[in-house]
């Protein structure tokens, strides 16, 4: 190893984040209480130098470092940038509601940049340890961001809970890896699929074998149609393997050596099968996919509405990564065995989060199912298992965020220093109030329920399509039905807004930077909408396919 | 001899696990915790992992657990409401046991390539230290990230800004100046009658 | 089978021929503690109890006192506090002793003077000394007594903070010798008493020796036996051979850590006079060289235990977080500056 083949140039983004964190962290100790916007200023600085970063860092081809530790391709550099202008807007719009309740701290930012140092690692991981590390910088930070509000009980609460249940889905992830590690015998991602590869290759291998043998009952005979079998086949360890045994024993020794040898081999693909079930059930918890869902509401309801937005917004990019790296890197192989896992979470997300949520009277609560409905959609693109269909779900996990960015927004918008605006009531009359403010709820709820033109119509109308090329239709039929019960809660919202008188006339303060960036916000939300072509390519574009 | 400190120090480990979860009182669980990690030690130990060994005895008996003591020692807890859950929890909790025990009889029970122990000159702290900074140079970095968050995270989530400790500033004591502190009056005396 | 038994009889034999001259310098220390500061206070000690070794000397005075003691304790009753953990309370004790003699295990006494020769002696004793603070935690908490429950906190907390300085002090150590066996650690510092590690390493060796009285509880760390305000602390409720126990296990570990000291900065049983020209001719074996810098050591103790006022408790945790991990730390850089610039004559 030499620093050169190290690759450390591609990482500056990382490094950057890494080391403005600690220098933040210095300097926030000593700054007096009057200059803390500084901290906010340099920690905003560090986002857009590490987006500047990440675009100047994009290879053509997709480039390792650190020892194969990392990966820098067009996927990651894709989502890399969408994470840090996520966090961008996320602090933009928590600013003043953290000012409000006096939890504007410095370590607050610092752990914030830590959270997305994290998810950039996950996004880029090409090692199981990458992936294992990044889920946990990211989670851990996340937990004491939550519960950084001492006073509030409920945010302590909701802490507690995203910590026990995180730690719990970190342990399944690690024991899935372990499983792997333990048949496998390696953790990057490359060797991994080459050896997952070779072990379904094996599966059929030893069938076909077996049933050479079980068919022929001389034993020299059935020694020869397995020599005749085996030494056609190249990509299979145990066919050169009993290749050899036959070449060197005479046909009934042979048979001896070999009989045990199919026995245990078959249960290395079963033992992968097992770890791939603990790997699913983590991502699943991580992502909030019914029935791994029951944190979501709970966190999402308890913690600042600030710490909310960061949770529902880029993690969710950060968790898709990971998915993409453990079951598509990894893995690819044994997708006929992790599509139907997949189908059922989504399944049961889209029923699940879309019936719930029309019960919610919390906005948070209700956005909280949301979340888990879309879940239900984003895997849909997975489903499909090829290239066009990850690129769908990367679409739809990209503008997910971003109409979640928009609706946790309004909220913080609407709250105020000892008032939560997280009634469902509380948008009454919205368009009374403030017409700009009402539009652009407007146009997010549009876009998340899924009505065209707007942008979510798109993302739904992309994942879909390519579950249905994937064959299933039934699925297709399912998920459009609930997607249409699931505009119901997010209509009730405009109807609120626009029919109903409004319960408070306190006029909507905020600063500027806030306003701009919410209508920012919106307007992008709408643009895409309208033209939905730039962003599908770049997410195509990221998966080699060319429009 | 080696055979037989193994099964000693298993038999002791399985017993010590098994003391952890039935024992009643929390402060004999928690010592009954450190008897099983270091049996674990001496079982790695024996399987010439000595850095391993050390490393869990120096860090979770030596400060983990000593912590954990300082905690429980200090806890009062209603035992009676801590066990109330557990004939409606059990069948639960044993279905889930008795599939991760499935799962472990597969995974080891298929266990094939297990390497056979290499007898290197070098030691294996050594060892570990050469791919540690040199193959794992990145995820170590990361690790450490992680370390400092987790420290960031226990300040800022203890620290309360009021100090209530009051100190003696030696300096100012010093540097005190007598008309800062005595204000000499000039009180008229009281004509004599 | 034989050969194990054999082995096995053998190792007895020398893990007795270590721990017995332990036990007799222990019963010394003790004497010598009371003698030295007694003549720092201008008084003359204990002088009652004479022993005469050869019948010529007569002025032995106090020199029995270490037996007449042992004795007396020995024969003092046994009180087991009402509602204390008993089982507990007995073994909490010998926790305390035994590590701190299994770590001799791995203490070179000369060239090869050593019980076992294993490659991570550093963080074996390491581990060792960690978990002395078990016996005084668990002591303090079956005492069923708030004194000795408020020592065993103090103690608690007081060792955990200064094991981190500590660890970083042998992190120094090993960086600078390449090895974490001790026998190597003396042999890179061959040389005279100008080659030995205290002077690349001074910071850390000052850092050593403090973290070494706190990991002892000794004064001016010894807030967790403070007589003066909970009354004995930990042990408050041990009496007789119990607290004997207790008292050789402090007094153990002082000269464990006086040990360490001389083996990690003061280059173990290596003569301070080599290469140097005329004094190199004065030959004396190792074991003395040992035993002498071992003793200087442990004066330095006592005389710091006779100099300090006792220490704040805050205090206490102010300097070994917010000065001692500090200076290590940068040291550990410092120093791996010195060893990449080759710097002689100790990184040559």
């Amino acid at each position: 190893m030499t620093i050169a083949n190290l690759n450390i140039a591609w990482l500056l983004p990382e490094i950057l984040i890494l080391t403005m964190a600690c220098v933040i962290l210095v300097i926030d100790a000593y700054l007096p209480k009057q200059l803390r916007n500084l901290t906010y200023h340099l920690t905003q600085g560090t986002l857009l130098g590490a987006a500047l970063l990440i675009i100047a860092a994009n290879p053509m081809q997709p480039i390792l470092a650190m020892n194969d530790m990392v990966i820098i391709d067009a996927m990651s550099v894709v989502l890399k940038l969408f994470i840090v202008l996520i966090v961008f807007f996320t602090f933009i719009y928590s600013r003043e509601y953290l000012q409000d309740r006096k939890i504007f701290k410095g370590e607050y930012f610092v752990l914030g940049l830590f959270a997305t140092l994290g998810m950039l690692i996950m996004v880029s991981a090409h090692n199981l340890l990458m992936v294992f590390l990044g889920l946990e910088l990211l989670s851990l930070s996340l937990y004491a961001m939550i519960a950084m509000n001492r006073d509030s009980k409920v945010a302590t609460e909701a802490a507690m809970k995203y910590f026990v249940l995180g730690a719990l889905a970190s342990g399944m992830l690690l024991y899935g890896m372990s499983m792997l590690y333990g048949i496998t015998a390696t953790l990057d991602l490359t060797k991994l699929s080459q050896s997952v590869s070779e072990i379904s290759n094996d599966r059929i291998v030893i069938s076909s074998v077996n049933q050479l043998i079980s068919e022929t009952e001389e034993v020299e005979l059935a020694i020869k149609n397995v020599e005749k079998h085996v030494t056609t086949i190249t990509n299979s360890p145990i066919a050169t393997k009993i290749a050899e045994i036959i070449e060197a024993n005479i046909e009934t020794d042979a048979m001896v050596i070999i009989k045990p040898m199919l026995a245990s081999s078959s249960q290395n693909y079963t033992i992968l099968v097992f770890g791939l079930v603990f790997i699913v059930i983590g991502v699943a918890f991580k992502l909030g996919a019914v029935p791994f869902h029951s944190w979501i509401p709970d966190v999402y309801h308890g913690s600042p509405t600030s710490m909310t937005l960061f949770v529902a917004s880029a993690p969710k990019i950060a968790a898709f990564a990971m998915v993409i790296r453990m079951l598509v890197d990894g893995m690819q192989t044994l997708h006929t065995d992790w599509q139907g896992m997949l189908i059922l979470l989504s399944i049961l997300s889209i029923i699940v989060g879309n019936i719930i949520a029309i019960a919610q009277q919390n906005i948070k609560r209700m956005l909280a199912y949301s979340t888990i409905a879309h879940v239900g959609y984003l895997l849909l693109g997975i489903i499909a298992a090829n290239a066009d269909g990850y690129a769908a779900s990367m679409f739809y996990v990209v503008v997910y965020t971003i109409m979640t960015l928009g609706a946790f927004g309004m909220i913080i918008l609407l709250s105020r220093t000892g008032f939560e605006a997280d009634k469902i009531e509380d948008f009454k009359g919205l368009n009374e109030r403030n017409p700009w403010y009402a539009m652009i709820m407007l146009i997010i709820m549009l876009s998340m329920a899924g009505v065209p033109p707007m942008v979510g119509f798109w993302a739904k109308w992309a994942v879909l399509a390519q579950v249905i090329n994937a064959g299933f239709v039934w699925l297709a039929v399912l998920a459009v039905l609930f997607a249409v019960i699931g505009a119901f809660y997010y209509l009730r919202i405009v109807k609120l807004m626009y029919f109903d008188k409004p319960t408070s006339l306190v006029p909507i303060e905020a600063g500027v930077d806030m306003r701009f960036a919410l209508s920012a916000n919106a307007l992008i939300v709408l643009l895409l909408g309208l033209m939905p072509n730039t962003l599908m390519a770049i997410c195509l574009g990221a998966w080699g396919i060319s429009v | 001899m080696i055979k037989f400190t193994f099964y000693l120090f298993s038999l002791i480990l399985i017993f010590a696990s098994v003391r952890v979860v039935t024992v009643k009182n929390p402060v004999h669980a928690a010592l009954f915790l450190v008897l099983a990690f270091f049996s674990s030690a001496a079982i790695w130990l024996l399987l010439q992992a000595e850095f391993l060994a050390i490393a869990l005895v120096l860090v979770y008996v030596g400060a983990v657990m000593v912590l954990f003591l300082f905690v429980v020692m200090m806890l009062e807890i209603n035992f009676s409401q801590l066990r109330e859950g557990f004939v409606r929890n059990l069948p639960v909790a044993g279905l889930v046991g008795a599939l991760i025990l499935l799962e472990m009889v597969f995974v080891v029970g298929a266990w094939q390539n297990v390497p056979p122990p290499v007898a290197t000159e070098i030691p294996n702290i050594v060892a570990l230290g050469q791919v540690l900074y040199t193959d794992y140079f990145y995820p170590f970095e990361i690790a450490a990230a992680l370390l400092l968050v987790a420290m960031i995270a226990a300040i800022a989530l203890t620290m309360r800004p009021h100090n209530r400790a009051k100190y003696q500033k030696p300096d100012q004591q010093v540097s005190v100046n007598r008309e800062d502190y005595v204000r000499i009056v000039n009180i008229p005396s009281e004509a004599k009658d | 089978m034989i050969e194990s038994i054999l082995y096995l009889i053998i190792t007895v034999i020398k893990i007795v021929i270590i721990v017995l001259p332990i036990m007799a310098c222990v019963a010394y220390l003790t004497l010598a503690e009371r003698k030295i500061i007694g003549y720092m206070q201008v008084r003359i000690g204990p002088n009652r109890v004479n022993l005469s070794l050869l019948p010529g000397i007569r002025n032995l005075r106090g020199f029995g006192q270490p037996i007449a003691d042992s004795v007396k304790l020995m024969f003092k009753e046994i009180i087991i506090p009402t509602n204390a953990d008993k089982f507990l309370f007995v073994s909490a004790p010998i926790l305390a002793l035994a590590p701190a003699l299994a770590a001799w295990a791995v203490i070179p006494f000369a060239d090869g003077w050593v019980l076992a020769d294993i490659n991570a002696g550093l963080l074996y004793i390491l581990a060792m000394t960690s978990i002395g603070v078990y016996g005084i935690m668990i002591s303090g908490w079956a005492s069923n007594s708030k004194y000795a429950f408020l020592g065993a906190m103090r103690s608690a907390a007081q060792i955990i903070s200064y094991e981190i300085a500590m660890g970083f002090a042998l992190v120094g150590v090993l960086m600078a010798a390449g090895s974490l066996n001790l026998t190597e650690i003396v042999m890179s510092q061959k040389g005279s008493f100008l080659h030995w590690f205290w002077i690349p390493l001074f910071p850390l060796f000052i850092v050593y020796f403090i973290s070494g009285l706190a990991e002892t509880n000794r004064a001016p760390f010894d807030v967790a036996e403070g007589e003066s305000e909970i009354v004995a602390g930990f042990h408050v409720e041990y009496s007789g051979m119990l607290f004997a126990v207790f008292f050789l296990a402090e007094y153990a570990n002082m000269i464990l850590i006086a040990s360490l000291i001389t083996i990690m900065f003061l280059g173990g049983w290596l003569s301070p006079f080599e290469g140097i020209p005329l004094l190199e001719y004065i030959y004396l074996p190792g074991i003395f060289w040992f035993g002498a810098k071992v003793a200087f050591v442990l004066f330095f103790f006592l005389w710091t235990r006779a100099t300090f006022p006792r220490y704040r408790y805050d205090q206490i945790m102010r300097l070994g977080w917010k000065v001692f991990i500090p200076i290590t730390l940068v040291w550990i850089v410092v120093l791996g500056l010195l060893i990449l610039f080759k710097l002689p004559p100790w990184f040559a």
